[in-house]
Formats: structure tokens, C-alpha cells, sequence
């Protein structure tokens, strides 16, 4: 397993304390290879979005440990774990989750100023990013005036324009209709055969998990089964 | 990062504009009524040192009696030789003025008017710092002779003549006739609230001979040379008068010696402790100006939870979002404090008119308060800002 990119072994994860204790995560192993295409599926409650907050550094494990390539995650303080979201990682959610009353444009510029990219190379890269999710042109619009699927092309360019090595995405098409979610679906897809972008995505839609390239089924605080598409 | 910290905060104060206004009143408030007051008593002290200043520089004045305005009786009167006497025997002097008065009804064609009328020698008006606006002084052959000439305060001449020009015309004191020969330049009110210029001056001799009846001076003014050696002269002067009153060793003075420095320090000293008190009520206000931008700050962090959960997501440090939440409390803070330099401006000039007193703006005073106002952002925004930056990023994006 020395090529994966990202591993958990043998994470746990326990929310609360005492009686009011819930183990959300209870004893996950998994690889995740450079440029693969995972989906996780599972029912509700069934630990998928607690390992996505992990694997994405906002959450930390009970027990057990997270590489991110030779990087233990979980000796990493809050700060590191930010600035490891800020150079490697990329979200995209179900919710699309863009600051309101703001452009497409500074929305996507947003990573690239917490990195403290020069204002001109931020709006090159930025208008970049919006042009590679076919919203070229829509800059200047707020994600009132922009429909759910244009708002998540605004959300994925956020994602890639730092161009990470990893997209996270949590439902990223819980919110759409089935005809705009095969657009985002092809855009995914598209990023992560063309960019070699690792993609790790949260779905309970089986049409949806089809996309990738390995699905990992999830059930009570376990990986329950893998299959290879 | 901090320019694009300091556009987003902007931003943010402007999405909310009525509410940022609300918030930043307390400041504005605050601000302007500390500076205010300050500017006032500032221009309240150049006021009283000014007033202190038109009754002559480094003046000593010599009553008989203890107390001001209180002379008992059987202290007696100085007399002319006596103020002689100081300007030949005391070093330091520059020049003595005894002067005596009395208030009467002064008559001018068909209008009439009380006031004080002094009889003075020359030096009075080198002495008391009196200028003219036209006409001239008496001279000393006048002084001498005691001749029947008089100059008019600014008071006297408006309520006797009018806007017209009273030199050259005669007015009557009593049964007698006075040529008017120059008009006083404006003093404005003294220290004490009298106007200095209801009053007309005429050579001691005629005043005490012809209004009086005897050769008393009612006191003696006295200008040294120098500030220094104010205290040295008061002490020689007080020596010489015991002497020529002869007092013995054990009695007390029977006349004494005023120090217009003295009572200009005591009147300003007095508007400082009026304006440091004012201040420091007024800055309580400006404290709770600061409470009122740490509760609009508590409240923002709340309604953009999910923002500062976006903003940590994608790679923002606890630092970044610290900052943003601090800089929006400074500049929200800071505008108020300019804002309220702008208010206390305008405030302080209106005031100071009709108070009478010059305004005297204080950069000082400005840059403190604006400073203070700065800090206040910085003081009660530094809580919200910590609880935005200490917010768990998985909690805040949930957050509806």
C-alpha cells in the first residue's frame, strides 16, 4: 500500500462523553490511491460523513491513524490541519456552501487569498477555474442569480482553482435536479480523468456512486464492502 | 491581507448600514463629547489668561484692607508718596500707577450713564495694558495741573455717543465739565465677569480734587520687570509698606497685595479640574460605546456562523478569521471616532461662540480620543473575534 494517498487504519471516532457517548466510527481501514475515483456510500448514520470530516482534516479520529501521504494527520494541530486543506484538499458540498451576496468570481478567488496570492494572478486563476466548469461569462453574479447547478460549478471551480490533490465532495448533487446532476457528475468525472484530481465523494444515490471507480459501503461504524467498477 | 481584510470589512459594515450606524453611535458619542469638553476648557483657560493678560503682565496690585474688596475700617489709605516710594526704592520695578475712583452719573447732551470714573497718572495706561481706538492719553503737564480731560472705555462711549465719535465733545461729571480726548480700546470682561470697559479715566488730581475730595488712592498698581522676581518685589514692596504704615512685628498687614498670575493660576487651575472631570465622564460613555460594538460583533458572529465555517473549510487559519472579525471591529470603532472628531468640530466651535471663549483646536486631544476609540475596537472586538476564530469548522457549516 505504499502508493495510497490517503489511509485510515484502524480509525475510531466517539462523539460526547459518558452515557451520551456515540461511536460514530469503529475501527475503519482505508487506502485511497493517488488519481482513483471513490465513492462511499451507506445509510444514514452509518459513519460515511464522520470518515469524509476525516479524511478532510476538519475532524480528527478518537483513535486510530490518518496518513496523508507519510503525514500523521492526527498529530497535526488546527492550524496545520488548515493549511493542509488550504494546499492539498478541495470541498464541494451539498449545499454548495458560497458566501452569499458575493461574485461567482470572488467567491472562487476566496482559497487563493488565504494563500496569499498576488490580486492580479487571483483573478486570472480564478476566471480560469470558472471558464474549465463551462461558467465563463458569470463572473459577476451572486449565487442568488444563479441556478443550484450553476451555483455547484461555482463551489467545484472554488474547490480545484488551488489545484489540489484531492476533492472531497459531500452529496455534491443532493440538491439537484437528475438532468443538472449529470452535468456536475461528467464535470467530476472529467477533473479526475483529465487532472488526475483524486476524488473521494459521499453519496447514497447508487446512480450517482456508479460514476466512480471503487464504492465502499458503509454500515454502523464499519466498512461493510468494497466493490471495483 | 490585511488591505483584503480591511475592503472585506468595509464590506460587511456597509451590508448592514442602519446597524453599523447604530453601533458605532455610542463611539460617536463618546468621542465627540470628550474632545468637546477638552477644546472647551481649553478655550475657557486662554480665555481667563487672556482676560488676565489685558490687565497688564507681571501686575501687583496694592489695596489697603485684608480681604478682596472687604477694606475695614481704619486701615488707612495709601497716598501718592507712597507709591513714589515704591518706584524709587524697590529694584525690579518697571512702573507704579496709583489710581483712585468713584462711580457716578456722567452726562453727554441728552444721555446719561453710571460708572466707575478712575483717576490715573500716565503710567496707568502702560501699567494696565490700555490701548487706544482714537483720540490720545493725557500727558504729564495734564496729570499735573489735575486739568479736566477724560477718556472714554468702549461701554461708556457707545451708551453716551453712540456710533459717533465723543472726541473733542465735553460731558459732565457732577457740576463739572470734562473734555473727552481719546476713546479705550476694548478689554472685554475681566476674570471676575466685570466689563472692564464701563469706565472712564481722567488725571488722578482732578478725581481726587474735584470728585473725591481728598488725596487718598484707593490702590496701587505695580508692574515688574520680569516674571522671576515677581515674588522678590511682592516681598520687598510688603517690607517698605509695613515700614511706612509702621506696623510693629506683631501685627498683621493692613493692606494687601495682589498677584494677577496668582488668581490666573487658580482660575485655570480650577477650569483643569472641571475639564479633567468632564473628560473622564464623557470617556465613560465612550466605554460603553465599546460594549455596544462587542454585542453587534457577538451578534454578527452568530449570523455568520456558516461563513466562518466556509472560510475555515477552505484553508483559513484561526488567525485569518480572528483578524477579519478584529479589523471589522476597529474599523467600525475608528469611524466612529472620526465621525465623532467631525460632531465634537462642529459642536465645539457652536459652543465656544456662544460661550464666548476662542476655540483653540487640539490635534492632541483628536489623536487621543480617535486613538482611545481604536483601541476600544480592538479591546471589545477581540472576544467575538476569538469565538469566530475558535469556532469548530463541521459545527459552523451545518449551522442554518
Amino acid at each position: 500500500m505504499s502508493e495510497a494517498l490517503l489511509r485510515l487504519q484502524g480509525v475510531t471516532k466517539i462523539y460526547g462523553r459518558g452515557s451520551a457517548a456515540f461511536q460514530a466510527l469503529r475501527g475503519v481501514d482505508l487506502s485511497i490511491a493517488a488519481g482513483e475515483f471513490v465513492a462511499v456510500m451507506g445509510p444514514s448514520g452509518s459513519g460515511k460523513s464522520t470518515v469524509m470530516n476525516i479524511l478532510g482534516c476538519l475532524d480528527v479520529p478518537t483513535d486510530g491513524h490518518y496518513w496523508f501521504e507519510d503525514l500523521a494527520v492526527e498529530r497535526l494541530t488546527r492550524d496545520q490541519r488548515a493549511l493542509l486543506r488550504r494546499n492539498q484538499l478541495g470541498f464541494v458540498f451539498q449545499g454548495f456552501n458560497l458566501l452569499p451576496r458575493t461574485t461567482a468570481q470572488e467567491n472562487v478567488e476566496l482559497p487563493l487569498l488565504y494563500r496569499r496570492e498576488p490580486a492580479a494572478r487571483r483573478h486570472g486563476l480564478a476566471r480560469e477555474a470558472l471558464a474549465a466548469v463551462g461558467l465563463a461569462g458569470w463572473e459577476h453574479h451572486t449565487p442568488a442569480e444563479l441556478s443550484g447547478g450553476q451555483q455547484q460549478r461555482v463551489a467545484i471551480a472554488r474547490a480545484i482553482v488551488t489545484r489540489p490533490r484531492v476533492l472531497l465532495a459531500d452529496e455534491p448533487t443532493g440538491n439537484l435536479d437528475s438532468q443538472t446532476s449529470h452535468e456536475i457528475m461528467e464535470l467530476i468525472t472529467g477533473l479526475n480523468r483529465d487532472k488526475g484530481i483524486t476524488v473521494v465523494m459521499v453519496t447514497h444515490e447508487p446512480d450517482i456512486a456508479a460514476w466512480a471507480q471503487r464504492v465502499v459501503h458503509f454500515r454502523d461504524g464499519r466498512v461493510e464492502r468494497e466493490e471495483r467498477q | 491581507m490585511i488591505w483584503n481584510t480591511f475592503l472585506l470589512a468595509l464590506r460587511a459594515i456597509r451590508r448592514n448600514l442602519l446597524r453599523s450606524f447604530l453601533t458605532i453611535l455610542g463611539v460617536v458619542i463618546g468621542v465627540a463629547s470628550v474632545i468637546t469638553m477638552v477644546t472647551l476648557g481649553d478655550g475657557a483657560t486662554r480665555a481667563v489668561s487672556d482676560q488676565i493678560a489685558s490687565l497688564g503682565n507681571n501686575l501687583l496690585t496694592l489695596r489697603p484692607g485684608q480681604r478682596l474688596g472687604m477694606g475695614f475700617i481704619g486701615a488707612p489709605a495709601f497716598k501718592v508718596s507712597d507709591a513714589e516710594a515704591i518706584a524709587e526704592q524697590i529694584p525690579g520695578v518697571r512702573a507704579v500707577a496709583p489710581i483712585a475712583s468713584r462711580s457716578t452719573t456722567v452726562v453727554a447732551g441728552a444721555n446719561n450713564w453710571t460708572t466707575s470714573i478712575t483717576g490715573a497718572t500716565v503710567s496707568y495706561f502702560d501699567v494696565g495694558n490700555w490701548k487706544l481706538t482714537e483720540g490720545r492719553f493725557f500727558n504729564e503737564s495734564e496729570e499735573r495741573a489735575g486739568k479736566s480731560v477724560c477718556l472714554l472705555g468702549q461701554t461708556v462711549k457707545r451708551e453716551l455717543f453712540g456710533a459717533q465719535s465723543p472726541v473733542g465733545e465735553e460731558i459732565r461729571v457732577k457740576q463739572f465739565a470734562c473734555e473727552v480726548i481719546g476713546v479705550l480700546a476694548a478689554k472685554g470682561q475681566s476674570a471676575m465677569g466685570a466689563d472692564q470697559d464701563d469706565t472712564i479715566v481722567m488725571p488722578l488730581r482732578a478725581v481726587q480734587r474735584r470728585l473725591i475730595g481728598n488725596t487718598d488712592v484707593r490702590a496701587i498698581m505695580v508692574s515688574v520687570k520680569d516674571t522671576e522676581s515677581m515674588e522678590k518685589v511682592k516681598r520687598q514692596i510688603e517690607q517698605l509698606m509695613r515700614e511706612r504704615r509702621r506696623l510693629a512685628d506683631n501685627e498683621d498687614n493692613n493692606f494687601t497685595i495682589f498677584d494677577t498670575r496668582q488668581i490666573a493660576d487658580t482660575l485655570t487651575g480650577t477650569i483643569r479640574v472641571m475639564t479633567t472631570l468632564l473628560g473622564a465622564v464623557a470617556a465613560v460613555s465612550l466605554l460603553v460605546g465599546g460594549i455596544g460594538i462587542m454585542n453587534i460583533m457577538l451578534v454578527s458572529v452568530t449570523e455568520r456562523t456558516r461563513e466562518i465555517g466556509i472560510r475555515l473549510a477552505i484553508g483559513a487559519l484561526e488567525r485569518d478569521v480572528l483578524l477579519q472579525f478584529l479589523i471589522e471591529a476597529v474599523v467600525l470603532s475608528a469611524f466612529g471616532g472620526l465621525v465623532g472628531i467631525l460632531v465634537a468640530l462642529g459642536a465645539a466651535m457652536g459652543l465656544a461662540k456662544l460661550m464666548q471663549v476662542p476655540f483653540l483646536f487640539n490635534p492632541g486631544i483628536n489623536l487621543l480620543a480617535f486613538l482611545f476609540a481604536g483601541a476600544i475596537g480592538v479591546i471589545f472586538g477581540f472576544v467575538p473575534a476569538r469565538r469566530a476564530a475558535r469556532l469548530n469548522p463541521i459545527d459552523a457549516l451545518r449551522h442554518e
